[in-house]
Order: structure tokens, then C-alpha cells, then sequence
């Protein structure tokens, strides 16, 4: 049974960590959430980019966030990844399946995933 | 949408972003219905906002003018012979008791009737997003042990570390999902 007492160990073992994960969020992820978002499934999208950034050793230069409506209904789930110096991805009509790339190929190889950007 | 907890996630965010401390989800089942029930001790709203707000045309949204959330939920309650009801009391009238309470009452042996889907994964999501304000979830089951989760209580425990730490998010859905067993 998952008790107080483990949420206690996770407490110590975090504190220890705290000074470590300041200065963190130099990426990032920011998924949009509104209704629109919901309906069309950001909700899966959101919990694989948390999962994949932080399983995938991310979390101390990468912040996963959400936002309400972007304004491209159309378009969602979208999802902005932000950089300092660097333009705005925003990748549209998101999966859970698609994350594993995004995660790879943009958070931790730097390159974004043209095939989930918006064509113009 | 295709389960009732996306509409749960939808509905809480209002009351977030009303400036609630404290965000109450309560389901209620007996052998025939399920009432949800979501109360906040946010802005409120007055009077005449509580007339428009399942009104699909009214929103407060900036991004365009229409607001689909809570007509969605009343449509769906509907269609299961079931009600939508909004209750607010707004900060300037009632400093010291404001919110709003929404109360959505379906009748579950109705063919129209949505499934409930993963609430598990909607409360993680609200507490993912909103590590700074407390949720209290509460899910009574006739004959069976409710389960429930006070972010509160959990505060208490992990002092000044974020509900939003992904270790601490395991254990929520780890907790959750050994409660619903």
C-alpha cells in the first residue's frame, strides 16, 4: 500500500536534490490545456512529456508546462517548445506516440521535428 | 469528449483560474446515478455571468469567442436525463464565502450515459499544472471504500517540496490507482 511514509522517503530524497535542480528550465514544453486541447487529446500528450523528460534524465534543463488556448482549435493538441535565443517550435496535432521524437530529436538532440510543425 | 474525468480537468481549470485555494472534485455514486461535483472557493461570479456561462457564446476566453466547457458538460448530463447546476457567490458580495459549485447529476443506466474514464490521469494532470493550489478529490462508491486525496495532507508531508516533482506525481498515480483496486 502506498503510504505517508514513502511520500516522506520521496521528501528527503528530494531535498537533498533541491540544489541541483535550481537554475533549471533552459527548455521549455508548454502544452495547451483549454477545452479545445482536452477534447482533442492534450491530456496524454501531457503526461507522456513529463514522463519522457523526466525518466529520460531532461528535467534539470527542460520544464514541462501548460497554458490555455493557444488560439489554433484546429490544430490541437499543440505544443510550444521554447528556448532562450531561439525561435518558438510549435508542433500541431500532437500524440502521445509522437512525443518519443520530440524528446529525442528536439529537447535532447537540438533539432526540431519538421514533420509536426505547422506547414504553411 | 470522450470521458466524463476530460470534462472534470476542463471544469477545474476554471475554477483555478478563478484564483481558488482550494478546488473540491467529489463524485457520488449510487446504483443509477453519478453526481459530480466541483466547488471552489475562487472570485465567484454574479449573477448575471451564472445565467450565461452555459451559454456555448460566452466565454472569457481571448483567443476567440466561444466558451464550449460547461454547455458540454450540461448538454451530456442532459442527454442522460440528468441536470446542470451552477452556484456561485461572487468575492465582491461575499468577501469572507465566495466560489462556485458545479453539480452535474447523471443517470448512469442511461444508454447516452459517458463512461468516467481515467480520473487518475486528471488529477495528476491538475496537480502537474497547478503544484501552488490544493485539490481535495473525493470518489464515493455505494458498497465499496471511497477514495480520496488531499493535497493538504500531502503538503504537510513534503513541507517545501513541489507536488509537482515527478517523484511525487508517481506516487499520487501509484496511490490513486491502488485506492480504485
Amino acid at each position: 500500500m502506498k503510504s505517508l511514509a514513502e511520500l516522506q522517503a520521496i521528501k528527503e530524497k528530494m531535498q537533498n536534490k533541491v540544489a541541483l535542480r535550481e537554475g533549471s528550465g533552459e527548455k521549455r514544453v508548454v502544452v495547451g490545456m483549454a477545452t479545445c486541447g482536452i477534447a482533442a487529446g492534450a491530456r496524454p500528450v501531457l503526461n507522456a512529456f513529463v514522463e519522457q523528460v523526466n525518466e529520460g534524465g531532461l528535467a534539470a534543463t527542460v520544464t514541462v508546462t501548460q497554458t490555455g488556448c493557444i488560439g489554433l482549435c484546429q490544430f490541437e493538441p499543440v505544443v510550444e517548445v521554447t528556448e532562450a535565443g531561439k525561435e518558438k517550435v510549435t508542433y500541431v496535432k500532437m500524440t502521445a506516440d509522437k512525443v518519443a521524437r520530440v524528446v529525442e530529436e528536439h529537447l535532447k538532440g537540438g533539432t526540431p521535428v519538421a514533420d509536426f510543425m505547422m506547414k504553411a | 469528449m470522450k470521458e466524463l474525468s476530460l470534462n472534470i480537468l476542463d471544469i477545474a481549470e476554471n475554477s483555478v483560474k478563478a484564483r481558488a485555494s482550494l478546488t473540491q472534485i467529489l463524485l457520488s455514486e449510487t446504483a443509477n446515478t453519478l453526481t459530480l461535483t466541483i466547488a471552489d472557493d475562487g472570485c465567484g461570479m454574479d449573477a448575471e455571468t451564472v445565467r450565461r456561462v452555459t451559454d456555448p457564446f460566452y466565454t472569457t476566453r481571448t483567443t476567440r469567442s466561444v466558451g464550449l466547457g460547461l454547455p458540454l458538460l450540461k448538454l451530456e448530463a442532459e442527454m442522460t436525463d440528468g441536470t446542470l447546476d451552477v452556484v456561485s457567490r461572487h468575492e465582491a458580495e461575499f468577501p469572507d464565502n465566495h466560489g462556485t459549485t458545479v453539480t452535474a447529476v447523471f443517470h448512469t443506466d442511461h444508454i447516452d450515459c459517458p463512461s468516467l474514464g481515467d480520473v487518475v490521469a486528471t488529477m495528476t494532470t491538475l496537480i502537474q499544472g497547478h503544484p501552488d493550489t490544493d485539490f481535495l478529490f473525493r470518489h464515493e462508491r455505494e458498497g465499496r471504500e471511497s477514495v480520496e486525496l488531499d493535497t493538504r495532507e500531502l503538503r504537510l508531508v513534503l513541507e517545501d517540496v513541489p507536488l509537482d516533482s515527478y517523484e511525487v506525481l508517481q506516487w499520487i498515480d501509484g496511490f490513486l490507482k491502488e485506492a480504485y483496486q
